[in-house]
């Protein structure tokens, strides 16, 4: 294989352009910060931050063009949709990534833009610029998890993403509770570095290499003479990122950590750190396990795919149950995402088999959805904590009456999170539901189901405070920031567009995306 | 008359209470009479085309001429696996995709009618009006929808839509312990649609399959026709064992399978309409929502539940209706006894219909579980004639609340002589409730009795004790509140405006029509008999 060390080549930076364009904002910006005086507002530097975000995201856009030309013949367009590896094959730029990328870029700029609403006028935290600017290196390790090639850039990425995200979260520095909530995720962010570690020495240990391309063929070897290691070397990796996505026996860290932070950070932390995690789970499992499972003799693989979907399983049903008696918005919306971790992870953990073979489309449908309606609910939990001062759901109270438009697009946000229709949440779950029916997965289906209607119970609890009661405290409209106006209603439109018409995204999913070419790293 | 094929009418129909909905928006929030104008206007309009299309129904049997369908969700498949079986293509296919026949048709006409008295009933709506009539219009929508949809998901749609609906209807409007009744609601409601949810992909993902022989597509389809046919087609993969395709066949149904999914249908549906004992979560609705609310609630909402059962539950799976058949209808039985004896004992006007209404569902799931021709017209009848008869007893309901503050039976009575009108409205309502000879009550009992004769005797037999009890509890109450001593509180108040005879008129003008003349809506369902029902019938009998 080409894992010899190769030199980086001006070539090469331009494929890595996207992320080394947010590095390099991202060092501008430190100095900035110092160079500027106290006086200026620090939203100049949330602004810049988001031009860094947005020229990223054009490059990732452009490379992706590039990859697919339309109106060329059919071998052109191969050659040209062919994965780019770099630095020894420890870096992919691909489809696969690329889409992903997309998806975090444009997910970091809504969080940006939300704490251009919030954070500014929040007074526990005390370094403004650094908020903004810290969300750069973060997003720069879940690109890079995203793109890995082999474990060592997978590590990288995935301590880039956790370290910035150690101190994202604890800067509301005059809050107690954002100090221990930081404390608690640098521990249990710490224990789950060190698992995925271990798990990696494992894998590398048997197969004798840190490349994903590697383990297609080593593996199969490796079970024979080392069938206990492989195991032990996966369920570690599991683990591991269990902690990181929080899904459940591994999420008690996430209700009291979102409670902590910095509201915009907490959305972070909801849906780019867990779509990183999920991202890189994805890929691991379809360059390694993915060749010992099915028709193979040996089936690891398949125990592998079936443990990650016990973990769905138990991560649905735990989340839904113990948001019942939640009365705190964010951990709310934790153990939501606890459940939402065990949707996403279904269609990971279904393997792609004849009949059924866009587990990928599924997923990064689910994906978007699950960015659109939870940076919403977020950016509209941000609106209630200044109005009322605290982010209990009974702050919800009476929003109907006091911000009648920002009700109705937290309504669209709850249906959505709910699987109602007509929302991009409801065929985010069908297509899963369908997805895991067609491979016969009726016990998930069923555990799906079931767990989507119990969380009827406090979705519907929240519309019932904003609708059906009315305030005792003030009556008062509530003023609503421009920027975050803007991030609640493009959220609510998109999700609503995506509800009403998910074909065009799906199809072009479909389009850029293979499952050779992209998503198995040969 | 212009030819309505000639137009998208469904579409109009469906389409005409969401632009009332953006009219009711636009206008200011404080004109409850401009916007109550509004609500009427824009569900007399497909109240009116409704009329249009029945009368213009018989033209084209079957009503396949008024199908519209358009693609709404084409979902590729990933091509790289099929591709080495010379597969171009695999996708998912939802369509966008209306339709009536004799069975959704009179359902539709129901749908409009009820709504639109119901936009006048909401006369005595007191607060919030601008949301009320914007959920409200909402609400037509999604029901029209449920009995216009021809695909699975697009029916799945519209039936979440008449629930987040039916949420805010109640959970604002209603009375004391609305948000309970609320919320039991959601909870009950939304686990039968999940429930329902499972059934249909279990369906799309076996009998949905199909491969179109023209383009080499392999196709899952939510399309209801698709699945019918597929089902009954001996040669479809999802009949086809997997030793018949060389080992390996991932769409077979096999017969498990058949019972476990019209299980889950009639769980799912049996829940709305409600069969015992999910019937909790109605008996509170019933009794907390507005008035206005429960007539379409009582009147069109729960014969969703029975129209799912007929479309899903019997059409797509006959056999498995054959084998339980005996279940359905002991089922049927305990609901019209339980119902009836229950109601008997009741002391709130509201709370007698609510367990009138269980007990006269027991009598559709008697005239389905017949099994027959006559048996399956009696059902249909009796959904049509309970849905007119319940929504005229809760208008009176709202009416009579709105004078005397209260609807206990012992606080009730001689109101005779002060509300001559509405008492009488009430009583002609409490005759055609009993099944009347000349009303509509009468021929739906008649016909589902008489179908559950010719092939469930024993169990027609006691349903009869049922019929007899609904003479008793119906009359208890009526003659409650109507005759005796009046409270003087009620001597001095008046009797209804013209704004609340004008429905009442109407509703007992069509429950009169179906009973004199029941061919009426027989004639029309008679089409769908013969063309879905029959084979399956004589199919069915014959082996």
């Amino acid at each position: 294989m080409s894992s010899t060390f190769a030199p980086m080549t001006w070539h090469d930076t331009l494929y890595l352009a996207p992320e080394l364009i947010l590095a390099a904002m991202f060092l501008i910006l430190i100095i900035t910060d110092l160079i500027l005086p106290q006086r200026v507002n620090r939203s100049l530097i949330g602004w810049l931050t988001l031009a860094g975000l947005l020229v990223s995201l054009g490059a990732v856009i452009w490379r992706m063009i590039d990859m697919n030309p339309s109106g060329v013949s059919a071998e052109e367009a191969a050659k040209a949709g062919q994965a780019i590896s770099l630095l020894g094959a420890s870096y992919r730029v691909d489809d696969y990534g690329n889409l992903l990328k997309i998806v975090f870029l444009i997910g970091t700029s809504l969080i940006v833009l939300m704490g251009l609403g919030s954070t500014q006028k929040d007074d526990a935290v005390t370094d403004k610029a650094e908020f903004y600017y810290l969300l750069l290196p973060a997003t720069a390790g879940a690109m890079i998890m995203a793109s890995s090639g082999n474990l060592v850039t997978l590590y990288i990425g995935l301590e880039l993403l956790s370290i910035t995200t150690y101190v994202l979260v604890g800067l509301r520095k005059r809050s107690s509770l954002s100090a221990e909530a930081a404390f608690k995720y640098v521990v249990t962010g710490g224990i789950a570095s060190a698992f995925v570690l271990f798990g990696m020495s494992y894998l590398y240990g048997v197969t004798g290499s840190v490349s994903l391309a590697d383990f297609g063929t080593a593996l199969p070897q490796a079970l024979t003479d080392y069938k206990a290691l492989v195991y032990v070397g996966f369920f570690f990796l599991i683990a591991g990122f269990g902690i990181k996505i929080a899904a459940a026996p591994f999420h008690a860290w996430a209700p009291d950590v979102y409670q902590g932070a910095p509201t915009p950070v907490s959305a972070f932390l909801a849906v780019i750190a867990k779509g990183a995690a999920l991202a890189a789970v994805f890929r691991l499992l379809y360059s390694s396990a993915f060749f010992v499972s099915g028709g193979s003799k040996d089936q690891a693989g398949d125990d592998v795919m079936f443990a990650l979907l016990v973990i769905a399983a138990v991560a649905m049903l735990v989340g839904t149950l113990s948001a019942l008696r939640q009365k705190q918005a964010k951990r709310l919306l934790a153990l939501s995402g606890v459940a939402n971790a065990g949707y996403l992870l279904v269609p990971i953990a279904v393997s792609v088999t004849i009949i059924h073979s866009n587990n990928f489309a599924e997923f990064a449908f689910y994906l978007v959805a699950y960015l659109l309606m939870n940076v919403g609910a977020f950016a509209v939990v941000t609106v209630i904590a200044r109005a009322t001062g605290h982010e209990e759901l009974r702050g919800f109270s009476g929003l109907y009456y006091r911000a009648p438009w920002t009700a109705v697009a937290m309504l669209v946000f709850i249906l959505s999170l709910s699987g109602l229709p007509v929302t991009a949440g409801f065929f985010g779950k069908l297509f899963i539901l369908l997805g895991a029916a067609s491979v016969k997965a009726y016990w998930l289906v069923a555990i799906m189901a079931v767990s989507t209607v119990i969380s009827y119970y406090f979705y519907f609890g929240i519309i019932r405070q904003m609708f059906l009661r009315s305030n005792d405290e003030a009556e008062t409209e509530i003023h609503v920031p421009a920027v975050t106006g803007l991030v609640i209603w493009i959220c609510a439109a998109a999700t609503v567009a995506l509800g009403v018409m998910p074909g065009p995204l799906m199809k072009w999913i479909d389009m850029v995306f293979t499952i050779q070419g992209d998503l198995f790293v040969r | 008359m212009m030819d309505l094929t000639d137009l998208p009418i469904l579409s109009i129909i469906l389409a005409t209470p969401l632009i009332g909905l953006l009219v009711v928006l636009l206008l200011p929030k404080h004109r409850n009479r401009w916007l109550q104008a509004a609500a009427i206007i824009f569900t007399l309009i497909p109240l009116v085309l409704s009329l249009m299309l029945y009368a213009d129904y018989d033209r084209h049997q079957g009503g396949n001429a008024y199908e519209e369908t358009a693609n709404w969700v084409e979902v590729p498949l990933n091509k790289e696996t099929q591709a080495s079986n010379g597969v171009t293509s695999f996708t998912l296919s939802f369509q966008y995709d209306l339709g009536i026949d004799g069975l959704s048709l009179p359902l539709v006409v129901l749908t409009t009618l009820i709504t639109a008295m119901a936009a006048f009933a909401s006369v005595h709506v007191k607060k919030r009006w601008k949301a009320f009539y914007a959920w409200f219009l909402l609400l037509e929508t999604g029901v029209l929808g449920v009995f216009m949809a021809r695909d699975l998901f697009l029916f799945f749609v519209f039936f979440e839509i008449t629930l987040i609906a039916m949420y805010f209807l109640i959970g604002i409007w209603g009375y004391f312990n609305r948000e309970r009744a609320a919320n039991q609601f959601v909870i009950y409601n939304g686990l039968g649609s999940a429930i329902m949810l499972i059934a249909f992909i279990l369906l799309v993902s076996t009998a949905g399959f199909h491969i179109d022989q023209d383009t080499s597509t392999f196709i899952y389809s939510g399309s209801y026709a698709d699945i019918v046919r597929n089902l009954a087609d001996p040669s479809a993969w999802v009949n086809l064992a997997p030793d018949q395709t060389g080992g390996l066949n991932p769409f077979h149904m096999s017969d498990a399978m058949h019972t476990v999914i019209f299980l889950l249908l009639v769980v799912a549906f049996g829940i709305k309409l409600p069969i015992l004992p999910f019937h909790t979560w109605m008996l509170k609705v019933h009794n907390e929502a507005h008035p206005a609310i429960v007539m379409i609630h009582s009147g069109i909402l729960l014969k969703m539940g029975a129209y799912g059962l007929i479309r899903f539950g019997i059409v797509l799976f006959p056999e498995q209706a054959k084998d339980w058949a005996i279940v359905l209808a002991t089922l049927g039985l305990i609901n019209l006894l339980y119902g009836a004896l229950v109601a008997f004992r009741q002391t709130e006007l509201k709370l007698v219909l609510a367990y009138s209404s269980i007990s006269h569902m027991g009598i559709v799931l008697l005239g389905l579980a017949a099994f027959n021709e006559i048996g399956l017209q009696g059902a249909v009848f009796q959904l049509v004639s309970h849905g007119l008869i319940s929504a005229l007893m809760f208008l009176l309901v709202g009416s009579l609340y709105e004078r005397t503050r209260t609807t206990t039976l012992s606080e009730l009575g001689g109101l005779a002589r002060s509300m001559p009108f509405i008492s009488g409205i009430l009583l002609a309502g409490g005759l055609a409730s009993l099944g009347l000879p000349g009303m509509s009550g009468f021929v739906g009992e008649f016909m589902s009795l008489l179908g559950l004769f010719d092939s469930q005797p024993w169990i027609a037999g006691f349903a009869v004790i049922g019929v007899i009890l609904t003479a008793v509890y119906v009359l208890r109450a009526v003659l409650k509140t109507t005759f005796g001593p009046i409270d003087e509180r009620f001597l001095a108040v008046k009797d209804a405006r013209l704004i609340e005879a004008l429905p009442m008129i109407v509703l007992l003008a069509f429950i009169l029509l179906l009973g004199c003349y029941p061919s009426v809506l027989t004639d029309t369902f008679q089409y769908s008999v013969d063309g879905v029902f029959k084979p399956l019938f004589s199919l069915r009998m014959g082996g």
